[in-house]
């Protein structure tokens, strides 16, 4: 497939998506930036809003460098497949449990150890 | 071992035949080698996730520790690593330009967008060695605990203030202890621009200044600062000076923190700096022509690859490290 358009340019593509990442990296600056408190204090399934923004922003930034400039959408799509699909397991599988974990331990030492505000 | 080669004559075999999902040897290797490195990051950024969530109520804020900009003093937190990360787009882009130039075979362009992609590598490199030189060199200094904790200083508006400026004027002197005035190979760290006794005694002085520890309030997302009273009563456990940032200390919080940074953005400039040399070898190749007489550019687009990889994973780093 990616013979079959081996001689026709992309700059077209390549331009809208560098635009698109910009515009994505200068929207996750300004809420960086401003926090807004109903965003950066809220909670939602663990994490801040803010957060889950950020986060759902970076795997859209992700999702237009691995197909558009590592040009997975030209691969064969068992190739995509075998790719993505086993880094999006593997990584989600990591982040579940260590997450969790990490939460959990931090919920059991909190009270345990001798804290700087409680000192007297 | 023959009989396991499909025969030639089958019609319906395309001239892609032999190569699975039609990709070529090279190409695939660099996916394989790409989804591993991937798996690497994402087992450093996990482990990094952990702490984050063990320490969810005592771990720095970055904003308040990246707020360096070149060329001026003022306090911008994001400005110069959301710079960076342009730069580093930015390169991807006149990559990838250059793979697309590639498939059309012209080697003018190619040469052209490949120097291009090369300094941006540089400047994005050279940017973070800035940020490193910043974080090691630390702003306004704090005071080590002795339960290890960090104690930093702030005036009545809750703004940090550097040690330095409220320190008691020493009468004694202390100089470092260099390699060349002592035994062989021993020497001793820099040693911080004021003693702790310094700091102490400053502090009593400038009853406008209090503590301000590493533990956030996590209904107002804020590090906790004590009372004037109790400031001066826990200073008075305190260990030693901090003044910026190193395996073992830093003045910024959790030592895990500087550890985290060290290792996770060095790793990646490490990436960055490798994609720099297999940048600058595949240019001169194709500045000798080395592919216009191979027929394809396919070299080009597997360091393609690799560069785009470098790309995605600061795109993730910006995130955890900057962001979140």
């Amino acid at each position: 497939m990616a013979h079959a358009q081996a001689h026709e340019s992309h700059k077209g593509l390549i331009w809208k998506v560098f635009g698109l990442l910009t515009v994505i990296t200068l929207v996750e600056v300004f809420l960086g930036i401003k926090k807004y408190d109903f965003l950066h204090l809220s909670s939602f399934l663990g994490t801040s809003l803010l957060n889950w923004i950020f986060l759902i922003l970076t795997l859209v930034k992700a999702y237009y460098i691995a197909w558009y400039f590592m040009h997975l959408n030209d691969e064969h799509k068992w190739f995509r497949r075998s790719i993505v699909w086993t880094l999006v397991f593997f990584i989600l599988y990591l982040s579940f449990f260590v997450l969790i974990e990490g939460g959990s331990i931090g919920d059991s030492f909190t009270g345990l150890i001798r804290r700087m505000t409680t000192f007297h | 071992m023959e009989a396991t080669i499909p025969a030639h004559s089958d019609a319906h075999v395309d001239k892609t035949e032999g190569k699975p999902f039609n990709a070529s040897y090279g190409k695939m290797m660099m996916w394989f080698f790409l989804v591993s490195d991937a798996l690497t990051f994402a087992g450093f950024l996990g482990a990094y996730g952990f702490i984050r969530f063990k320490f969810l109520d005592s771990w720095p804020i970055a904003d308040e520790v990246f707020t360096h900009v070149p060329f001026t003093h003022a306090t911008l937190p994001m400005i110069y690593v959301a710079f960076m990360t342009f730069v580093l787009i930015f390169s991807s882009v006149t990559m990838v330009l250059a793979v697309d130039a590639g498939h059309q075979m012209k080697k003018k362009k190619v040469t052209l967008y490949m120097l291009l992609t090369i300094i941006g590598g540089i400047i994005f490199l050279g940017s973070q060695a800035w940020e490193w030189k910043n974080f090691i060199g630390g702003s306004y200094g704090a005071v080590q605990l002795n339960s290890g904790e960090i104690a930093q200083f702030v005036d009545k508006d809750g703004h940090q203030v550097s040690i330095e400026s409220f320190a008691a004027v020493s009468h004694g002197e202390r100089t470092q202890h260099t390699r060349s005035n002592g035994l062989w190979f021993k020497k001793e760290a820099t040693i911080p621009p004021v003693t702790l006794h310094q700091v102490t005694e400053g502090f009593k002085n400038h009853p406008e200044l209090s503590i301000r520890t590493q533990e956030i309030d996590l209904a107002t997302k804020k590090k906790v600062i004590l009372s004037r009273a109790e400031s001066v009563n826990l200073l008075t456990t305190g260990k030693q000076v901090v003044k910026g940032a190193n395996l073992k200390v830093n003045e910024y919080g959790k030592t895990l923190f500087g550890d985290f940074f060290f290792f996770i953005t060095g790793f990646h400039g490490f990436h960055v700096l490798s994609g720099i040399l297999i940048n600058i070898i595949i240019f001169f190749n194709v500045l000798v022509g080395t592919y216009e007489r191979r027929g394809h550019y396919e070299m080009v687009e597997k360091a393609g690859l690799y560069w785009h990889f470098v790309d995605l994973v600061w795109v993730f780093v910006f995130t955890f490290f900057y962001l979140v």
